[in-house]
C-alpha cells in the first residue's frame, strides 16, 4: 500500500488547559491501538455480532512535523506504556519528558496547527455508528503452496500420483524458453499489512479506552491496528 | 488486567443474571418481544424445552409447542434482549438431555411426569 492516510485540514486550536494543549479537532481522526479480541455483541434488535475489542488509551502526540522543517506536515502519535528500561537511549531522548511509549506511528496531516507535543488523543474522538479503517500486520501463515495460497485445484491423490499439491504447467517449451513473470507460485503468506475498509463502530467506552469494531480485524491477539475514520 | 479476563468481563456484562435454571423437560412461558409493522408488542411462547444448549452468552433453549394443531418449535437466545423474561412454569421429568422424541408423540403421551425439586 502507498501512502497512506491523508486527512483533512484541522480546526483552530482550543482552549489551552494546564500543561499540555488540547489537541485539536481533525475530521477523520486516527488512533493506534491494541487488539484484544473479539467478542458477540447483541444489537438492540436482538442479533448478534461478532465484535472486535481494541484497547486504545490516550494517545499521545511525539512530534509535529511540518513542511517547512520536514518537507511533509504529519503528527507522530506514541502508543502502549512500556517499562523505561525496555526503551533504548535513543528512544528515551526521543521522547523527552514524554512518558515512555512503545509505538510510535505517523499520520500525515495537510494542517498541523495547533497540534504540539504532549497532546493526547483518546478513543472520545470516535463515536458509535462511525465507520473506520483498520490497518494492521495480519497473522503470518508461513511458506505456503499455491492450493493454500492461490486455491490452485490439487492433483489426484492415488494412481501413482506425484502431483497431489502441486501447481500444474509453468508454461510453454522451447518458445518462450522461459517461465513468465508474475506467476502464481508458492511463497510466503501472511503477515502483510493489511486494511479492512467501512468496519462499523458499534460503541466506545472511553472509561476503559476501549473500541468495539464490528467485524474482524487484521492481526492475531495483542496485534497493533490503526484506526481511523473512513 | 491480564487480557482475556476483560475479555470475559466485557461479554458478562451483557447477560442477564436473573436468568432462571430451566432444564431440559421443564414447561417454560417466554416473553418475546416482536416488532408489528411499527409498534412493539411482548408475545408468550409457553412449551416444554426441548434441549438447553450452554455457551455463555450464547446460552440458548429450544421450546416446543402445540399451537392450533400443528407443533411449533423455538430457539431462543436467553440473554438476548429481546426475550423479556423466561416463567418456569413447571418441572418435567427427563432422563435425557435432548428430548427429540417427544416430536413423534401426540396428546398426552407428550407429557412428561412432573419433578418435584
Amino acid at each position: 500500500m502507498s501512502e497512506e492516510t491523508t486527512v483533512e485540514g484541522g480546526s483552530p486550536p482550543q482552549t489551552p488547559q494546564t500543561g499540555p494543549t488540547q489537541a485539536p479537532a481533525i475530521t477523520k481522526p486516527v488512533l493506534i491501538g491494541r487488539k484484544l479480541g473479539m467478542i458477540q455483541q447483541f444489537r438492540e434488535d436482538g442479533s448478534v455480532v461478532g465484535t472486535t475489542v481494541i484497547a486504545a488509551e490516550a494517545n499521545v502526540v511525539t512530534q509535529v512535523r511540518t513542511k517547512e522543517r520536514d518537507g511533509y506536515s504529519a503528527i507522530q502519535l506514541g502508543f502502549g506504556r512500556p517499562k523505561k528500561k525496555r526503551l533504548s537511549k535513543g528512544a528515551l531522548g526521543h521522547l523527552k519528558q514524554l512518558p515512555p511509549l512503545e509505538h510510535l506511528r505517523e499520520v500525515r496531516l495537510d494542517d498541523v496547527a495547533g497540534f504540539a507535543t504532549g497532546q493526547e488523543i483518546g478513543v472520545d474522538r470516535f463515536a458509535a455508528g462511525d465507520k473506520v479503517h483498520v490497518s494492521g500486520v495480519s497473522k503470518g501463515k508461513g511458506f505456503q503452496g499455491p492450493v493454500h495460497l492461490h486455491h490452485f485445484t490439487r492433483g489426484p491423490k492415488s494412481h501413482g500420483s506425484d502431483h497431489l499439491r502441486r501447481q500444474g504447467s509453468v508454461g510453454s517449451g522451447t518458445t518462450p524458453g522461459r517461465v513468465l513473470k508474475g506467476l502464481r507460485m508458492a511463497s510466503h503468506q501472511g503477515a502483510d499489512r493489511v486494511t479492512v475498509r467501512n468496519l462499523q463502530i458499534l460503541k466506545t467506552d472511553p472509561s476503559r479506552a476501549l473500541l468495539f469494531i464490528a467485524g474482524a480485524v487484521p492481526g492475531g491477539r495483542n496485534g497493533i491496528v490503526m484506526v481511523r475514520k473512513a | 488486567m491480564p487480557m482475556n479476563d476483560l475479555l470475559n468481563t466485557l461479554a458478562s456484562e451483557q447477560t442477564k443474571a436473573d436468568l432462571p435454571e430451566v432444564r431440559p423437560g421443564d414447561t417454560v412461558r417466554v416473553s418475546v418481544r416482536v416488532v408489528e409493522g411499527n409498534r412493539e408488542r411482548v408475545q408468550n411462547f409457553e412449551g416444554t424445552v426441548l434441549r438447553v444448549r450452554n455457551g455463555g452468552l450464547d446460552k440458548q433453549i429450544t421450546v416446543r409447542r402445540i399451537s392450533s394443531g400443528v407443533g411449533v418449535e423455538r430457539t431462543f437466545l436467553m440473554h438476548s434482549p429481546r426475550v423479556e423474561k423466561i416463567e418456569l412454569v413447571r418441572h418435567g421429568h427427563a432422563r435425557r438431555a435432548a428430548l427429540y422424541f417427544l416430536r413423534e408423540r401426540v396428546g398426552k403421551a407428550a407429557t412428561l411426569r412432573e419433578k418435584r425439586r
